[in-house]
């Protein structure tokens, strides 16, 4: 809640300080009627929005709705079909990203785009890398002015560090630093908070709110409705390509907005209604890996769903990942149905009847170029192989039966997958797994950057799922997806598991409590 | 590794110091680690027989390392932006014919405007790759694999079957390779200038990096702003220009030029440039690494030769060298990916 000039960085920062914005009325930057289309998809059929300057704007609709693409023309990656641009009230044509970045708007997107082989200053500074004498880099100023970016953010990185193998959360920090180094007066972010901590969320709020006060113009993507409240004056909705509604968000209610983005109300899933856990199907017992997780033990049984929270790095995903055999571990073991798994091995996992929908699905979850139903099909091709050959009809049909079960919106089966929007790309992966009728599902983060109604979606199949019988280890940072789905919650953190709760007892205050240590939860 | 944490944490001021430190010294541990090798190779080879190290080997072995060097420098652009050039042997024939064979009809012509010849091939070639891969966004394998065999077509409709021979030759253009200071070929010195104005260049300005920048995220690249067809373009003319110069270079050192001049040379440079350290798929490595190792696989051949042992084993011994760096590549690079998740995950939160 630091709003404005509350330290020295801050008085930097704001410049010729706490003037209104001079012209209020005029957008600072504005797109109006704007369509486009990819071939036969019209990702955006009416796409209208205006930003002002100090005011942080939302972006919020439904997956599939056609945000991405509007970042994508503001960011002038895509060029509008129709439409007008008005920058400053005047008409204007952005010639690929770099002329966005000329005009002053910098995106950070989803998905970080950095280059792991060079430095975390260079990454920030490249094209525009301090020059010294001759025209060549400035390597040391160009630290130090990171450095000096890091220290506005509050966040510790060093300058000179190559970026491959950042966290996700501080991929992004490296993305706000660079937008902060644009002097950017638009700074659209897609999705930023998707990845990140609470910890981080709210220091990247703070950071945000710093900006607004010194005169960006900011558009805000998110799914977490809480955090459009939070930090938005004004919102804009969008369903299926086009704009519903534009207003101000005093005196809108959260409801309100779900409804606009789905055009009917959602009803939640009820929960608790499953029969009682079934037979043991995982159980992990002492697993270690030093420096990451220490001393897990847990058990999931048949047609339950097993929540893991805590913070971003506090070692769950590396759990999963050691269970499913990706990473080795130093100690403890694995069994699943009786029988231990061998260690580092996903075949062996798999065999054993592991599924598992990683973290990162376009990295580690889904082939992006190969089609929806190559992608589908990939984790059962045995199954549907005849003398040795996949048969593309038994494919195509295998596909075509997941793709009605899971409600998958797509242009044609043949279609690379890539052109999917994040939520139908997750159903594919799920769809993927799920063919192999798997007795263990480990999901990490199932609807991380996933709209509302398909998140809801998701929720139910899991709950679906459980009821079929199936075991399910979920993992999540979103503490009203893990109250919500998870019949038992363990938290981690720091490598450790430090509480467990029922379904009924938990509350987000006692998974935030065991997630930060700020109190010791009742230990399982 | 604990110390540097608890330091840190104590100054803002400099933050990270270590892992700098750590990847910096990795970084340097990838140049350092071929020229180790090479030293070592050098030292084992002299032990086993003397004579290795005399001078005349040693200017044999700069004199033939000369021309691999230098392209290996294109090759370096090129393969840093995540492309590959195969044309390079093939222009190196052309412009080895068509550049000596003017001493034929005119025998008193200047040398450096045979020098201007070659580089033009050179450079004429390097576009027509550039504007394929960056224009038409064909493969750079597939553009020069096809233009490998283009030119190579080109080079033997003109040849025919003549060859340039040394008769034709001016004594001044064929002594060139050999003349120099202490048993040190100028043109020796001259390369080892360019190639260290290559690699100041891909490391110090700003296109270089973008070269970098291009060959570790292509799509991050575009949405930097980065012109990549423009640089990717570069690359390749540059390539191919330093091929064309090479060829005159390989023309006064070897003085009997017919069709097969520099046949085969891609693969042993592109060897060179992944033996030297930098990643086939772009992104890092460095123009004196690639340098290195143009001179480490010359050493061999030579230490083969002194040593008396057949030239049959050259390109089984290169493989298996290209193996082993690649290997070693790979370790690195997860062993330095692993210790900086530690550190950020020790720092992060």
């Amino acid at each position: 809640m630091t709003a404005g000039p509350d330290g020295p960085d801050a008085d930097r920062e704001a410049g010729p300080e706490d003037q209104p914005p001079a012209d209020a009325q005029v957008p600072v930057l504005a797109l109006r009627d704007a369509a486009k289309s990819f071939g036969a998809v019209h990702a955006v059929i009416d796409g209208t929005i205006e930003l002002y300057a100090g005011e942080a704007h939302a972006l919020v609709g439904e997956n599939g709705a056609g945000k991405s693409t509007m970042v994508k023309i503001l960011a002038g990656v895509h060029q509008p079909d129709s439409g007008e641009l008005l920058i400053d009230g005047q008409p204007a044509t952005l010639h690929g990203p770099a002329g966005a970045q000329q005009a002053g708007i910098a995106v950070i997107y989803q998905e970080p785009t950095l280059f792991p082989d060079l430095s975390v200053a260079e990454n920030i500074f490249m094209g525009r890398q301090p020059l010294a004498a001759g025209r060549r880099i400035d390597r040391r100023k160009m630290n130090a002015e990171a450095a000096g970016l890091f220290g506005r953010l509050g966040v510790r990185l060093d300058p000179g560090r190559i970026s491959r193998g950042l966290s996700i959360a501080d991929q992004q920090i490296v993305e706000i630093a660079k937008a902060l180094s644009l002097d950017a007066r638009v700074i659209v972010m897609d999705e930023p908070t998707a990845a990140l901590s609470l910890a981080e969320v709210a220091r990247l709020f703070d950071v945000v709110r710093t900006l607004r006060a010194a005169g960006a113009a900011l558009l805000f993507i998110s799914h977490r409705l809480d955090e459009v409240f939070e930090i938005c004056q004004r919102v804009t909705v969008m369903r299926d390509g086009r704009h519903v509604l534009t207003s101000e968000l005093a005196g809108l209610t959260a409801d309100d907005l779900v409804r606009a983005m789905v055009g009917r109300q959602i009803d939640e899933r009820p929960t608790g209604q499953r029969a009682a856990p079934g037979e043991l199907i995982l159980r992990v017992e002492h697993l270690t890996r030093e420096g990451v997780f220490t001393d897990i033990s847990l058990d999931v049984r048949a047609g339950e769903i097993v929540a893991l929270a805590g913070l971003v790095g506090s070692g769950r995903s590396e759990v999963a990942r050691a269970v499913f055999g990706i990473d080795r571990y130093d100690a403890g073991r694995v069994v699943m149905r009786g029988r231990e798994l061998r260690r580092a091995s996903p075949t062996g996992a798999m065999a054993a009847g592991i599924g598992f929908v990683p973290e990162d699905r376009r990295q580690q979850g889904l082939v992006m170029d190969m089609s929806v139903q190559q992608n589908v099909a990939l984790a059962s091709l045995g199954r549907l192989r005849q003398g040795g050959l996949v048969r593309a009809a038994a494919e195509r049909a295998f596909a075509a039966d997941w793709a009605v079960r899971l409600n998958l919106k797509y242009g044609r089966l043949i279609d690379p997958v890539y052109q999917l929007s994040g939520g139908n790309q997750q159903k594919v992966v799920l769809a993927k797994w799920l063919g192999r009728q798997p007795a263990l599902l480990i999901v990490d983060e199932p609807t991380r950057g996933i709209d509302i109604a398909t998140k809801a979606e998701v929720h139910r199949l899991l709950a679906r799922l459980a009821g079929e019988g199936v075991a399910i280890l979920m993992i999540s940072s979103e503490l009203p997806e893990v109250l919500h789905v998870g019949d038992r919650i363990l938290v981690m953190r720091e490598g450790r598991l430090t509480a467990g709760f029922g379904h009924d007892e938990a509350t987000e205050e006692k998974v935030m409590a065991a997630a930060t240590g700020q109190l010791q939860g009742q230990a399982s | 590794m604990t110390s540097t944490v608890t330091e840190r944490t104590g100054s803002a001021a400099a933050p990270g110091a270590g892992s700098r430190r750590l990847t910096e010294r990795v970084f340097r541990i990838r140049e350092s680690g071929i020229i180790v090798v090479f030293l070592v190779f050098v030292g084992v080879t002299t032990a086993i027989h003397p004579e290795f190290l005399n001078q005349q080997n040693i200017q044999f072995l700069l004199v033939n390392t000369v021309v691999y060097a230098l392209l290996a420098l294109g090759e370096t652009m090129v393969v840093i932006s995540r492309n590959v050039d195969l044309s390079i042997g093939s222009v190196l024939g052309l412009s080895a014919y068509v550049s000596a064979g003017l001493f034929g009809p005119h025998p008193g012509i200047p040398i450096p405007v045979v020098f201007l010849v070659g580089l033009g091939i050179g450079l004429a070639c390097g576009m027509a790759n550039g504007l394929m891969v960056a224009l038409g966004r064909v493969p750079s394998l597939v553009v020069t694999l096809a233009t490998l065999y283009i030119i190579r077509g080109i080079d033997i409709l003109i040849v025919g079957g003549n060859e340039v021979t040394a008769q034709t030759l001016p004594n001044s253009f064929a002594s060139i390779p050999r003349a120099g200071l202490l048993g040190v070929p100028y043109l020796a010195i001259a390369v080892a200038v360019v190639v260290g104005i290559g690699a100041y260049y891909l490391r110090s300005f700003r296109s270089g990096r973008e070269l970098y920048a291009i060959g570790s995220n292509p799509e991050a690249a575009r949405l930097a702003g980065i012109p990549t067809g423009r640089r990717i373009f570069t690359a390749f003319t540059v390539s191919g220009g330093i091929a064309g110069v090479a060829g005159v270079l390989w023309a006064a050192q070897y003085q009997t030029i017919d069709s097969t001049a520099g046949t085969g040379y891609e693969l042993t440079v592109i060897s060179a440039v992944v033996v030297g350290g930098v990643a086939i798929f772009g992104g890092s490595g460095s123009a004196v690494g690639a340098a290195v190792g143009a001179l480490l696989l010359s050493s061999i051949t030579s230490a083969l030769n002194v040593l008396g042992i057949s030239q049959l084993w050259l390109e089984a011994i290169s493989g298996f060298l290209l193996l082993v760096a690649i290997t070693l590549d790979r370790v690195i690079s997860l062993r330095l990916q692993a210790a900086l998740r530690r550190r950020s995950a020790g720092v992060g939160t």
